[in-house]
């Protein structure tokens, strides 16, 4: 005997554990971009395209993960969340996957050798990209508890203060993309221009990645307000 | 009436076979429903909600389930158009009895969704006003009943609103969550006995009283209940004191031990749900049954003012036991495999809404549909936030199932009538 009127049916599958395990899968990927610049920085074209290809399987994962996201969200789900912002959450999430790849596929295409004199800061603000992306995985990393608690009380506060952390973060990263825009300037005279252009590409590349996640934050602001 | 001695034994046997596989039905399809909940939120195993199912569905079928049979059986139709013709109102009852019966096993073979009470109610209505006459149904009491499936839902979704928000507030907000659930709980659970013993005191054991000649007023009976309460909340204080936090299950989730011990409450919640579930749904087995036994234990005479006898309700609780035992438990297998996401604190305010208020209905002497009720606590919890998905696609499926369920158990119920009519010759 099937049962329709089976209470089980109407409970669908919580929205909250498959955006925390896509977020996983981003960050996993924007945590090898490190690893990356480090191999082309040591001129290692081997080793850089090898972390690519994972970098690439990871971004693939993650879109899967989305495509199943969106396939079992019907409009007549009754969450205690809006289902624009999940579907908002999780295509921001995509995009830092996505800008990830992207960024190394310039690089690793055009085998860009960036100049010496920019390693370090080049390094410092990729590593505060990541560093926003990770707070940005925080954030959504207490959706299950914000479940939880009804979306009310301490929780709420304390997610609210990751937010707040997450914002300071992207100023930091901000000054950062200024500071190493500057040098770049300086240096753009003795450098072949098509590669100046690319590397400005790239910078803003990385600077979109803590905007994204900055973005993810807001959203999950929203989501907490309604 | 020579008809009745002739027959009457073949009568109540038919009725008393159609009326134990009615039972069967409910114990194996809709106990899994009421005790889903609980199974899902993986608070109890398979095993021990088929135990306390067993236990509690008929002891709520057998104490409590005596006013639903009484609606059943007298209350829906108007027996003073059947004084000159008894055996269409017995004829009327096999008949309803065999329609929502065979409507159960034709719904859940197709796999559509079908309510025990919707079609037993339907089933009477049909035979007694195309069968008879339309004067022959008691509309008052029926629009009563209608009405009562639309407020069984509603009310069951404010009680889990406000119980869910009160865990919320007293519990899962706090700072210390686990120490807080450990002292507030003990206040539900006394809830819980006081309702369960309430309800069978002031309703249910009227026929276990009034043979004995006791009677008790409505002090006695709070009374009585708030000492039962009280034993429930101790022993479950004594079954909380066991449960002790592990700090390895907070890595993950920081309420895991909190929802542990909120497990321990739905034990209680459990045993609730079944007896509310029995006392209500009992009545759509032997309801028609105790119509055709009385009927034909009193030669005919409608006027004489019989009283149940125990065996009846004895079969109905016997049948939902036997159907549990055969095939509840795979059913319920499937459900509780299938309810993934609800957790203790969520099953429990749901859980405790839909029982209260079908406890409640069945003191009223009211049958309503568990499976609604139960929707309809489901919904207030996730009004209050409390639930991550509630698909309303299903959720209207399966409000809008009477629509088909109230006909279909009609017009079996009008044919068997007639068919019954024709081969006894009348």
């Amino acid at each position: 005997m099937t049962l329709s009127n089976s209470i089980s049916n109407i409970f669908g599958v919580s929205p909250i554990k498959p955006i925390q395990n896509h977020m996983a899968e981003v960050i996993s990927c924007v945590t090898k971009l490190e690893e990356f610049l480090n191999a082309t920085f040591d001129d290692d074209w081997v080793k850089a395209a090898e972390v690519f290809d994972l970098i690439s399987a990871d971004e693939q994962s993650a879109d899967k993960l989305k495509k199943e996201f969106r396939m079992h969200m019907p409009k007549s789900l009754f969450m205690p969340v809006s289902r624009g912002d999940l579907l908002s959450i999780i295509t921001q999430q995509d995009n830092i996957a996505n800008l990830t790849k992207d960024i190394c596929g310039i690089i690793l295409g055009r085998q860009m050798a960036i100049p010496k004199a920019l390693h370090a800061d080049f390094l410092g603000f990729v590593g505060s990209s990541t560093v926003t992306c990770e707070k940005a995985h925080g954030a959504i990393n207490e959706l299950d508890e914000l479940l939880e608690t009804g979306f009310a009380g301490a929780e709420v506060k304390f997610v609210q203060k990751l937010i707040r952390e997450l914002a300071a973060q992207e100023q930091k990263v901000d000054k950062k993309e200024l500071k190493l825009r500057k040098k770049l300037f300086n240096l753009e005279a003795e450098l072949p221009p098509v590669n100046v252009i690319f590397m400005y590409n790239i910078i803003d590349q990385i600077g979109a990645l803590a905007d994204t996640a900055e973005m993810i934050g807001n959203q999950v602001e929203l989501l907490l307000a309604k | 009436m020579e008809f009745f001695t002739e027959y009457g034994t073949i009568l109540i046997l038919l009725a008393a076979c159609c009326g134990f596989f009615m039972a069967w039905g409910v114990g194996a399809n809709d106990v899994a429903n009421a005790m889903g909940t609980s199974v899902g939120s993986k608070a109890l195993t398979i095993k021990q909600a088929i135990l306390i199912a067993m236990v509690f569905e008929f002891a709520g079928a057998y104490l409590a389930g005596g006013e639903v049979t009484s609606t059943i059986r007298k209350g829906i139709v108007d027996s003073a158009i059947f004084k000159d013709r008894p055996e269409d109102l017995v004829f009327g009852m096999l008949s309803a009895l065999l329609a929502a019966g065979s409507w159960l096993a034709i719904a859940s073979f197709k796999g559509w969704p079908v309510s025990t009470t919707h079609s037993i109610v339907g089933a009477i209505v049909g035979f007694a006003a195309v069968g008879v006459s339309p004067d022959a149904v008691n509309w008052g009491k029926v629009g009563t009943i209608v009405m009562s499936w639309l407020v069984s839902p509603i009310m069951a979704g404010t009680l889990s609103f406000a119980l869910f928000r009160s865990v919320q507030h007293l519990i899962l907000l706090q700072d210390d969550p686990f120490t807080k659930a450990k002292r507030y709980i003990p206040i539900y659970m006394f809830f819980v006995g006081f309702l369960i013993a309430m309800v069978t005191l002031l309703k249910g054991l009227k026929h276990v009283f009034k043979d004995n000649g006791m009677s008790l007023t409505f002090l006695d009976s709070a009374l009585i209940a708030s000492v039962v309460g009280l034993l429930v909340a101790i022993l479950g204080s004594y079954l909380l004191s066991k449960v002790k936090r592990d700090l390895s299950l907070e890595t993950d989730n920081r309420f895991a031990n909190v929802e542990r011990v909120f497990a321990v409450l739905m034990i209680f919640t459990a045993c609730s749900m079944a007896f509310a579930h029995g006392s209500n749904d009992v009545a759509n087995a032997v309801g028609p049954l105790a119509a055709v036994v009385s009927i034909v234990g009193s030669g005919g005479d409608i006027a004489a003012k019989t009283s149940m006898p125990p065996w009846i309700l004895l079969l109905g609780g016997g049948g939902i036991v036997v159907g549990l035992a055969t095939y509840g438990y795979k059913v319920m297998g499937t459900i509780g495999r299938k309810i993934t996401e609800l957790t203790p604190s969520r099953g429990f305010a749901a859980e405790l809404g839909a029982a209260a208020t079908v406890v409640i209905a069945s003191g009223t002497g009211l049958p309503i549909s568990t499976t609604h009720t139960l929707v309809g606590a489901v919904l207030g919890v996730g009004l209050a936030r409390g639930i991550g998905a509630i698909d309303l696609r299903m959720v209207g499926s399966i409000f809008l199932s009477w629509l088909v369920t109230l006909p279909a158990g009609a017009g079996l119920s009008i044919m068997f009538f007639f068919m019954f009519k024709a081969s006894f010759g009348l």
